[in-house]
């Protein structure tokens, strides 16, 4: 068996999806090799190189790859595919983009989300918003599927160097361009990333009082996340929404400020190790995941908070 | 300019789904159906780009079980001008679904595919890139906007870090995200008016297409539930728990 793993990147840094899901390429057994689809993105192959199991990194080198239009990008992949009875990629943006059209060009199923690698061809994967888990096995020749991070540790960055081969590309589709992006500047680390995440709902009242949050998360390094109901609100832009229809996040440490806990975000947040929930209504159901309930006015309890976490960084 | 909008019929986003003690399935037995809250989406912007002067007709089809046809008069109650139903009482697949797709859109010759970026019910987030692809066609996938230019369509996509916006050459594949319009609520003299409208139904078969599922459900079980911990009475108490206890500030 051969896998074939589609690194997530900027051109320049190596995005951490795609650790987890090298990970679960290992479980899946087999050599794995991960291509590198960008443009003046040696960096990139670089750290690809560095990471553990990884066998060889291929580069396509173009102009037409430097923001991963899905056409392109695909062509590259589908040209590329002889031979691997893997092809993975991490559920993200650009892999749900992606990945399906890889999987038609090839006439084979595409497998969303696998949380869980159960042989080389049976895997688990959430449905109705992870309320249900479904264990599917596939009948495709390859198998082409989407990795949720949250689900596999990262693999190791302190691997032996791989070989790095350039490949060919294939010639621009010409169906589309890139036209510009609007990407959030943040010094926090990503949700997806981050070890420690406090999110806001719709209790915050606003966006100016996400900065009671913000002040907490520059503490303890942590990342700023919200409800639906807060995106809905206006409160904050949607690239903060955890949830089913948000991000999947499961950080160490998730503190749900003034969220009454939807089916819909709980979706995005319940693998998290520790949940903290700071409600004033005692009834909301985010309490009934929460680890840690505190019932209070968060408008009280966060500065307090914050204070605390002070105190605790002069006391060492 | 004429769009195709997919919908699909999906339990009610509002339903508690249980997988069934078999593990054979999800609970689907006296279960309220609604349409993919996607789709709606999907439907209201090509009604939207109608009432702008940017669309002549739009066609809303829909595969799957007789009582599709509930869905797609929806759709028709919403402003879709007549709809398609691909019946099959026998299991759909992404790909399956892009295939029939793709003979329906050979035959009716759409500028635009319109479809929600995913099902809440298998939460795949497959067909519409897999139709563009076996059509070659460019796609929109997660838009939040849609302006339709000569030509080309420039597509504003809901990525991880923020926003992207692409320019995609028609004839063109675009998926709705959460943020793209809020649907409108039917009207009553709508709904009367929809049971007018042409409705077709094919079937698979006559389609030519194979639609056997690639990917065995072997078990379907709900995952473990969490157990509510404690609550604690003062900001200081949590912070010496999440310090000393969970190990985790």
């Amino acid at each position: 068996m051969s896998i074939l793993v589609i690194a997530e990147h900027d051109n320049a840094v190596l995005k951490a999806a795609t650790l987890n899901t090298i990970t679960a390429a290992s479980q899946l057994g087999g050599d794995i090799a991960i291509l590198v689809a960008g443009h003046q993105c040696g960096a990139v192959a670089q750290a690809a190189a560095q990471v553990v199991g990884v066998k060889k990194v291929l580069v396509a080198d173009a102009s037409h790859y430097a923001n991963q239009l899905a056409e392109n990008v695909a062509a590259l992949v589908v040209s590329l595919a002889g031979g691997y009875s893997h092809i993975l990629a991490p559920a993200t943006a650009a892999g749900k983009n992606t990945l399906p059209r890889v999987a038609a060009l090839l006439d084979v199923a595409q497998i969303s989300d696998v949380i869980k690698v159960e042989s080389a061809d049976t895997f688990v994967r959430p449905i109705y918003a992870g309320n249900v888990l479904a264990t599917v096995q596939s009948q495709d020749s390859v198998k082409v599927m989407t990795v949720r991070g949250t689900a596999f540790p990262a693999a190791a960055t302190t691997g032996s160097p791989a070989s790095i081969e350039a490949v060919a590309p294939v010639a621009d589709a010409g169906l589309s361009s890139f036209v510009g992006q609007q990407l959030t500047q943040s010094d926090r680390p990503e949700l997806t990333a981050a070890r420690i995440i406090i999110s806001g709902g719709r209790g915050m009242g606003n966006g100016d009082n996400f900065k009671l949050l913000e002040d907490v998360a520059d503490k303890l390094s942590a990342a700023v996340g919200a409800s639906r109901a807060a995106v809905d609100a206006g409160f904050v832009p949607n690239d903060y929404q955890v949830g089913q229809t948000g991000k999947v996040v499961a950080p160490d440490l998730y503190i749900a400020v003034g969220i009454s806990g939807a089916i819909q975000h709980l979706a995005g947040m319940k693998d998290s190790k520790v949940i903290v929930a700071i409600n004033k209504d005692e009834e909301a159901p985010i309490f009934q995941v929460a680890d840690y309930g505190l019932v209070a006015d968060l408008f009280v309890a966060v500065p307090e908070f914050s204070k605390e976490l002070d105190q605790l960084k002069a006391a060492g | 300019m004429k769009i195709l909008v997919a919908v699909k019929r999906v339990v009610d986003y509002n339903v508690k789904v249980r997988a069934k003690a078999d593990g054979s399935g999800v609970e689907t037995a006296n279960v309220k159906m609604s349409m993919n809250p996607f789709d709606e989406i999907a439907i209201e912007e090509a009604v939207r780009l109608q009432e702008a002067g940017k669309a002549k007709e739009i066609v809303a089809v829909s595969l799957g079980v007789a009582a599709c046809q509930d869905t797609i008069r929806t759709a028709l109650a919403m402003g879709a001008d007549r709809g398609i139903l691909v019946e099959t009482d026998a299991e759909l697949q992404p790909l399956a679904v892009a295939k029939l797709l793709k003979v329906v859109v050979e035959k009716e010759q759409p500028d635009l595919i319109i479809l929600g970026k995913q099902a809440i019910d298998d939460d795949a987030n497959q067909t519409g890139q897999m139709l563009a692809a076996l059509l070659g066609w460019s796609q929109g996938t997660f838009a939040s906007k849609v302006e339709i230019g000569d030509g080309a369509i420039n597509v504003t996509r809901e990525v991880d870090g923020g926003l992207e916006t692409v320019a995609i050459k028609l004839p063109a594949v675009v998926t709705s995200d959460l943020r793209l319009n809020e649907p409108r609520f039917v009207k009553l003299p709508n709904i009367m008016k929809a049971k007018k409208k042409p409705l077709a139904v094919l079937k698979p078969a006559e389609l030519g297409v194979d639609i056997a599922p690639r990917l065995i459900t072997l078990k379907v079980q709900e995952p473990p539930k969490r157990q509510a911990g404690i609550k604690v009475d003062a900001v200081a108490i949590l912070v010496d728990k999440l310090r000393n206890e969970a190990h985790v500030i």
